[in-house]
């Protein structure tokens, strides 16, 4: 098998489960390490770099990293059958954000002198503030037409100030536009050309997916206007709600759908009123779209999930709407297929629909330039962002519909890396490197720089306001971070992935100690061979086809290989500690992402 | 010493033995020998014979004389009993432990400097006796714990650290079980577990003494060029003279050991040691065979089971002892009294 090729960052980066993972990169073991020193400042503006909005995604991000961590693969400390929960990666985010001290003085600033160049984007949602805040720092001059008059899309329309308290969302997006971005509040594009014709270097198109779902079943249109329960569209009915339009539901309550916006409705509807809340699903639980701390965050609050009903028809009575119908379904193992079992109706005062959000731009002419499919999708280029027309660009949920926050966060900083190109007639297609750092982390003889141990705790869990308080006011925030004890512990939980176990072969004497001592039997030494031979001849089976299998250069004694399968590995450093030669060494792994605008980064290696 | 101990988490694959118990209920403390210690691989290699060998570690005995490889029964199998003796003198502890509770399985750990130079006399009885243990000489070629002086094992112009050279003829332990009659003699390399593992399970299996000369680099006093012991060295010179394997007792039907070319020996407790691969005309319990293959493989590492006869008698057998350990005797039995004593003196009269 091919040596690995350790000398590209994304080798090593790969092994970093988490940062691998989030769509923006983001540093996660450094920030817990910050965060386990009490340096929350320092924590927060790391995060701050690549995912920008630290506050907000440490209450509501989709969190990527999670599932994707490697405490999450190991076997539980207090039974060996069972497997480690991730660490809590979101929830101390939140903890960097809730302990920072002033930043101010760290936040970036655009230049008193601009370059010159103005950059127009569509909608102030994430995908669109973050390319306002990679372009201002370098002297773009970025206008935001924002339909509404606040910023943050919808963060702020439709994710329940329960979540997210409106003053952490107001305070990072503050950040950015108070660096000078001219922001046309109450300005709803109507025509892409008219804002063309004023004139702008590039155009980023951030308008997400504005338009809500309808189901289309018989009762429909038939609940009279002045009825006063009714049929709603559900993230436009949480936008008014987030307006302050409404401030109340009927006592039942159906809302239909089961994903991340079918949450949000039955939680708010319950703090309107709402009595007797149901979530109605067609497929079983496991089939779900919603994330599971969100259905349980429901549950906790009363909230009824029935699953296998499928919606049949709105029951209407003189004009009001007192039920709907279902079709109760048997599905088969896969679900896929499903058989009608009988009908039943739920009485109910008022409908919210959640089943799912369609891009729409009409305000786009079509003969711009800019091609859309029989969907009315654009086509956008999936590394440049770039639309067929050159200068005009597409991210967040605009580009491929509905995502989240964090990818819309990771679309707006490639998408501002093509505008700077775009800007300086370099192709867009030109993608500036990564680099890497790689930093022994040796400070004596079996003294190591970071927390090697592995500590057996358990994932803390997030406590909550308690269900009086938190229904007595819509803005009461649920959740209530993690104490100093739970940030303690939490922190020790993190395997430090980014220190790498680093390898020189020559250096190495064949002795068998690092293979001896390593706790998860990651390593062996074996003759070479194609990569699937070696895979089962390993110290212990390669359980996860989907992680690296290392294999160094020859070995100088007898030829054969040092291989390491990166699975399981949790960073004690004890192969490095036993290696007489220093063959094996614990280095820090620092991935330096480019940015718009950012110098090259240079790859510096320190070894022990 | 290692900044921490060896955490406890483990790979969800890990298997379980006849005991329940995995590999890692077979670790000990944490080493304190120098990292890269050849003793330590030993240290790994019976941990895993021991574990594969569902060895009740209430039932094992780990015994010891002084040394860094005399420290490293510490470094496994926490579980069992552990007696760390006076320099050289292992043999003679075992042998009255032996004495006193023939139910244990007694695993000796012993150096070159420890069993060839101040306890060597101890270590002849033993064989002679054919005292029923594993004893395993982790064998360096020089004193690792007081900073590398020459051993008895240290071949002829072997070069120590500071440069000068060996003047001194060597004793080579497996010449010397053989001579004395040993009834398991065996030779293996610290860096070579795929042999190890299987010869020290055979030796546990062995009824009497059995003896492995495990060549075992020190890492910081005698891995350097110029010396015999480095693993560099032990390498270049390395020959696999038999290859065998272990196979359990029950483990596999009969009919398929035996195979064309395969040479079996049945050890006392039903288990089967398999050889795949001997030299021609080799014959493993022809104790001459062995000293000539030595002789015409001189300068080279000859590694292997080189000699195995599980018909003689051990320690307990050529005694007439009781079958049950000395203390689960009746008071009585154990000491029968003066009346007996003197009863006893009278017929020397
Ligand atoms: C109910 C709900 C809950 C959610 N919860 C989460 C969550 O917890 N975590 C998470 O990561 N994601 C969540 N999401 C998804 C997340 O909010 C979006 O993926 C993300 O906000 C998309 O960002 P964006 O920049 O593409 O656009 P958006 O946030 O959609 O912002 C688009 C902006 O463009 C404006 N706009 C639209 N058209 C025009 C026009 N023609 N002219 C001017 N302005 C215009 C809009 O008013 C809006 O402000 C949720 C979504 C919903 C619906
Ligand atoms: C009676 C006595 N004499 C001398 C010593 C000093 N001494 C300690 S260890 C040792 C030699 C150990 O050599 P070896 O058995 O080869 O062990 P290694 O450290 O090489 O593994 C000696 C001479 C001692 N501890 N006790
Ligand atoms: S750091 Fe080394 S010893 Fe520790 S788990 Fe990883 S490979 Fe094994
Ligand atoms: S401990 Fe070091 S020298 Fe020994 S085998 Fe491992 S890498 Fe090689
Ligand atoms: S001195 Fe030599 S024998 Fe002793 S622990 Fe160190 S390497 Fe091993
Ligand atoms: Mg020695």
């Amino acid at each position: 098998m091919n040596p690995s090729d350790v000398g590209n960052p994304g080798y090593f980066h790969k092994v970093v489960d988490c940062q691998w993972a989030c769509p923006a990169h983001t540093n996660v073991p450094e920030y817990i390490r910050l965060i386990a020193q009490g340096r929350f400042t320092d924590a927060y503006m790391l995060n701050r770099q690549s995912n920008v909005f630290p506050a907000i995604l440490g209450r509501t991000c989709d969190r990527p990293c999670e599932p994707a961590c490697r405490r999450g693969r190991l076997p539980s400390p207090t039974n060996g059958n069972e497997i480690e929960n991730p660490v809590a990666i979101c929830r101390l985010k939140r903890v960097a954000a809730d302990h920072k001290g002033d930043v101010s003085a760290r936040l970036p600033k655009a230049p008193e002198k601009k370059n010159g160049r103005r950059v127009a984007c569509i909608g102030a949602g994430p995908s669109s503030l973050t390319v306002a805040n990679d372009l201002m720092p370098h002297g773009y001059s970025v206008t935001i037409f924002e339909k509404y008059d606040k910023p943050g899309g919808l963060m702020r329309t439709n994710i329940p100030s329960f979540r997210l308290p409106e003053q952490v969302l107001t305070d990072e997006t503050d950040a950015i536009l108070n660096m000078g971005v001219d922001i046309r509040y109450n300005s709803p594009v109507t025509s892409l050309r008219a804002v063309m014709d004023e004139g702008f270097d590039a155009i980023f198109v951030g308008s997400g997916a504005p338009r809500g779902k309808d189901l289309e079943l018989p009762g429909r249109h038939d609940v009279a206007a002045d009825s006063p329960g009714g049929i709603h569209i559900g993230i436009d009915w949480l936008g008014s709600l987030a307006f302050g339009h409404i401030d109340s539901i009927g006592e039942k309550v159906l809302i239909i759908g089961v994903g991340n916006t079918a949450m949000d409705c039955c939680r708010s509807s319950r703090r309107l009123g709402g009595k007797d809340v149901k979530v109605m699903a067609r497929r079983p639980r496991a089939f779900f779209k919603a994330s599971p701390w969100e259905l349980e965050d429901a549950e906790e609050e009363g909230i009824e999930i029935v699953i296998n009903h499928a919606p049949k028809r709105f029951v209407i009575e003189d004009g009001k709407l007192t039920g709907m119908e279902f079709d109760r379904l048997e599905w088969d193992a896969d679900a896929k297929k499903s058989t009608v079992l009988d009908t039943v109706i739920i009485p109910c005062d008022d409908v919210i629909l959640a089943i799912g959000q369609d891009n729409a731009f009409p305000w786009i002419e079509r003969d711009l330039g800019i091609e859309f499919d029989k969907w009315g999708m654009p086509a956008v280029n999936q590394t440049t962002f770039e639309s067929t027309r050159p200068g005009v660009f597409f991210g967040g949920d605009a580009a491929w519909g509905p995502k989240n926050i964090i990818w819309a966060v990771e679309h707006g900083h490639q998408a501002a890396i093509s505008i700077d190109n775009h800007c300086q007639s370099i192709p867009v297609t030109q993608r500036p490197e990564w680099g890497m750092n790689l930093i022994s982390q040796k400070m004596g003889i079996s003294e190591w720089s970071y927390h090697n141990d592995y500590n057996p705790a358990h994932r803390q869990k997030m406590k909550h306001v308690d269900l009086v308080q938190r229904f007595e006011d819509l803005h009461v925030e649920v959740e209530l971070g993690f104490s100093a004890e739970q940030t303690a512990r939490e922190v020790q939980r993190c395997l430090n992935c980014d220190i790498e176990t680093v390898f020189v072969a020559p250096k190495c004497i064949e002795c068998d100690a690092c293979i001896d001592i390593c706790p998860l039997s990651c390593l062996t030494i074996a003759k070479d061979g194609p990569e699937e031979e070696i895979r089962k001849q390993l110290s212990a089976p390669a359980i996860n086809p989907d992680q690296a299998l290392f294999a160094s250069l020859p070995l100088p004694q007898t030829g054969r290989l040092m291989m390491k399968d990166e699975d399981l590995c949790v960073h004690c450093g004890l192969c490095a500690e036993r290696c007489p030669t220093a063959a094996w060494d614990m280095q820090k792994f620092q991935l330096l992402i480019s940015y718009a605008g950012t110098p090259a980064p240079h790859t510096t290696c320190v070894a022990a | 010493m290692p900044s921490i101990v060896k955490p406890k988490v483990a790979h969800p694959s890990l298997v379980r033995n006849e005991l329940g118990l995995t590999i890692r209920d077979y670790e000990g403390s944490m080493s304190t020998l120098c990292a890269g210690c050849g003793h330590d691989s030993i240290t790994a290699a019976i941990t895993r014979a021991l574990f594969e060998l569902s060895t009740p570690p209430h039932m094992l005995a780990k015994l010891s004389g002084i040394g860094c490889s005399s420290k490293t029964p510490t470094y496994f199998v926490g579980g069992a009993h552990g007696f760390n003796s006076a320099h050289g003198r292992m043999p003679a502890i075992a042998t009255g432990a032996s004495a006193a509770n023939r139910t244990l399985t007694y695993l000796g750990v012993s150096g070159d400097g420890d069993s060839l130079s101040i306890g060597l006399g101890h270590l002849c009885h033993a064989i002679r006796r054919n005292l029923n243990m594993l004893y395993i000489i982790e064998n360096n070629g020089v004193y690792g714990l007081t900073k590398g002086q020459f051993s008895a094992a240290s071949d002829v112009g072997s070069r120590s650290k500071k440069g000068e050279s060996n003047k001194m003829t060597p004793i080579d332990p497996v010449q010397l079980a053989l001579s004395l009659g040993a009834t398991f003699v065996a030779r293996s390399f610290s860096g070579d577990k795929a042999q190890l593992v299987p010869i020290l399970k055979a030796g546990l299996a062995h009824r009497g003494f059995a003896i492995v000369d495990v060549i075992s680099p020190c890492v910081t006093f005698n891995d350097h060029e110029g010396s015999t012991k480095s693993y560099k060295s032990t390498r270049g010179r390395y020959n696999v003279a038999t290859e065998s394997d272990f196979v359990p007792h029950a483990s596999e039907i009969v009919a398929e050991i035996g195979g064309v070319g395969q040479t079996n020996v049945t050890m006392h407790d039903g288990s089967v040691l398999r050889f795949t691969r001997l030299p021609e005309n080799y014959d493993v319990t022809n104790r001459q065979a062995a000293l000539d293959y030595l002789k015409a493989h001189q300068g080279e590492v000859v590694t292997g089971v080189l000699f195995a006869d599980e018909s003689v008698p051990e320690m307990h057998e050529m005694n007439n002892t009781p079958a049950v350990p000395l203390g689960s005797l009746p008071f009585e039995k154990l000491c029968p009294g003066s009346a007996e004593l003197a009863k006893l003196m009278e017929d020397f009269r």
